[in-house]
């Protein structure tokens, strides 16, 4: 029984994506960004968007590209702060900006991802992170009540992927990767190697095929996913 | 700061790394900290990105384009070296497996209460991991010039700036100091070498206890 294909055309599966869709973008700093597929969002000029990332990029990179365009309405982050023109949209109100602490961020997203519904967390607890969130007693111990953070489509990079969408990522451009892979209606993961099912051994994959929906090959690396001159 | 009140903050600041340790170190001046950590000392640094045991910092010309560390450094792997994904990194944060945690400040408070991820309209870049690192590695040690470019005191009674987290930071590393937040207040342990406890006291915006014996110099 074989399993099925799920490689697409990069302009077909953005195409899915709605204005005011949820998307959320997996990498931290450039290790893991989807570049290409945010490159395909500005070209197709997508609006309203809520962007779900780690970080903001740095300027003239991947999300940044999106706050250009003026494509983005909210930000839901850890840290913007190498990303100086997502700092002035945010100061000048032409974004919102939720910043969630980074592993919260991250266990929301695996939440989501898992088909849970929240958590309870003691992070943040005495800070303006902590506003607005329900209390929860656990024992002897107050914590908040942390919600599943979920998406339209998650964008995914990929170091291998097999043609059934499992993945495989390398060194830390892993990241928040597989989390996103998990936590959104549609998974569309680029991958530096496309290769026939049984091309990661079952032990070696990182992400489920399950999980994706479309597979595209990145046919060569552009420069922005290279090492960053500083 | 002179360049050698700077060298021996950061030096002073690597002594209370000890083998064995499981240590994550903020961006900027913590980081700098490693230049100070003899080589051949077994410590595994924990980078949020999702490294443990994160080896030497490499040049443009030998970096893995995928191997960086929070900081955005490119870092090489060391005998022993795992990654993760961010949930399991933090996983490593909240359930107490760091044993040191070294941050920058904007503000930190006599009490240990620390303030570094925002100044309201003005400077806004967000927490990362620090919220995590700050609330929960099992000792949480800040590093930062004892006052600002202006030469307002970083150490204050109170935050004025939205808190990191409440009561966290132990021990404080400055180019004039360290100090300890007790449950009496925050004392004087060290003094930089051609500093005194009056320049000290001038420059710190809380009320400080100063032991009676002489204080070790750094």
């Amino acid at each position: 029984m074989p399993l099925p294909d799920k490689t697409c055309d990069m302009a077909t599966a953005i195409a899915r994506i709605p204005d005011g869709a949820r998307i959320m973008l997996g990498g931290f700093g450039v290790p893991g960004t989807p570049f290409c597929l945010i490159r395909e969002l500005v070209r197709q000029g997508q609006r309203g968007l809520t962007i779900i990332k780690n970080d903001a990029n740095e300027t003239g990179m991947g999300v940044d590209w999106l706050l250009e365009n003026g494509q983005v309405a909210r930000l839901i982050t850890s840290h913007i702060g190498l990303n100086p023109r997502a700092m002035q949209m945010m100061n000048a109100g032409q974004i919102s900006v939720e910043f969630v602490p980074q592993g919260i961020l991250a266990e929301r997203i695996r939440c989501a991802g898992a088909g849970m519904m929240g958590f309870v967390s003691d992070i943040g607890i005495g800070t303006v992170m902590a506003e607005g969130k329900p209390s929860v007693n656990v024992g002897d111990r107050s914590g908040t009540l942390e919600t599943a953070l979920g998406a339209d489509f998650a964008l995914v990079h990929a170091a291998r992927a097999d043609t059934f969408g499992n993945l495989r990522f390398a060194a830390s451009a892993r990241n928040f990767n597989p989390l996103i892979a998990m936590a959104a209606t549609t998974t569309i993961a680029e991958a530096e190697t496309v290769v026939a099912p049984g091309g990661i051994a079952p032990d070696d994959v990182h992400t489920p095929g399950p999980f994706v929906d479309q597979v595209i090959a990145l046919p060569e690396l552009p420069e922005v996913y290279g090492v960053v001159e500083r | 700061m002179s360049l050698n009140a700077r060298e021996r903050m950061l030096r002073r600041a690597a002594r209370d790394i000890s083998a064995g340790m499981t240590v994550n170190l903020g961006i900027g001046l913590p980081t700098q900290v490693l230049k100070y950590v003899p080589a051949d000392l077994a410590v595994c640094l924990h980078s949020e990105n999702g490294i443990a045991g994160v080896g030497p910092v490499r040049d443009r010309a030998h970096a893995d384009r995928n191997l960086i560390d929070a900081g955005g450094a490119y870092v090489s792997p060391l005998p022993g070296t795992s990654y993760f994904d961010s949930a399991v990194s933090f996983a490593i944060v909240r359930s107490g497996r760091l044993d040191l945690t070294l941050l920058g400040a904007f503000e930190v408070a006599a009490n240990g209460d620390l303030a570094n991820w925002i100044i309201p309209g003005r400077l806004t870049p967000g927490a990362g991991g620090a919220i995590e690192l700050a609330q929960k590695a099992r000792k949480v040690a800040v590093i930062t010039t004892h006052t600002d470019k202006h030469g307002c005191p970083k150490i204050v009674a109170r935050c004025s700036l939205p808190l990191t987290a409440p009561g966290c930071v132990q021990r404080i590393f400055t180019d004039m100091a360290v100090c300890d937040v007790t449950p009496d207040g925050l004392r004087l342990t060290e003094l930089a070498e051609g500093v005194t406890v009056a320049q000290v006291i001038a420059a710190t915006g809380a009320p400080l206890i100063v032991p009676q014996t002489p204080l070790p110099r750094f």
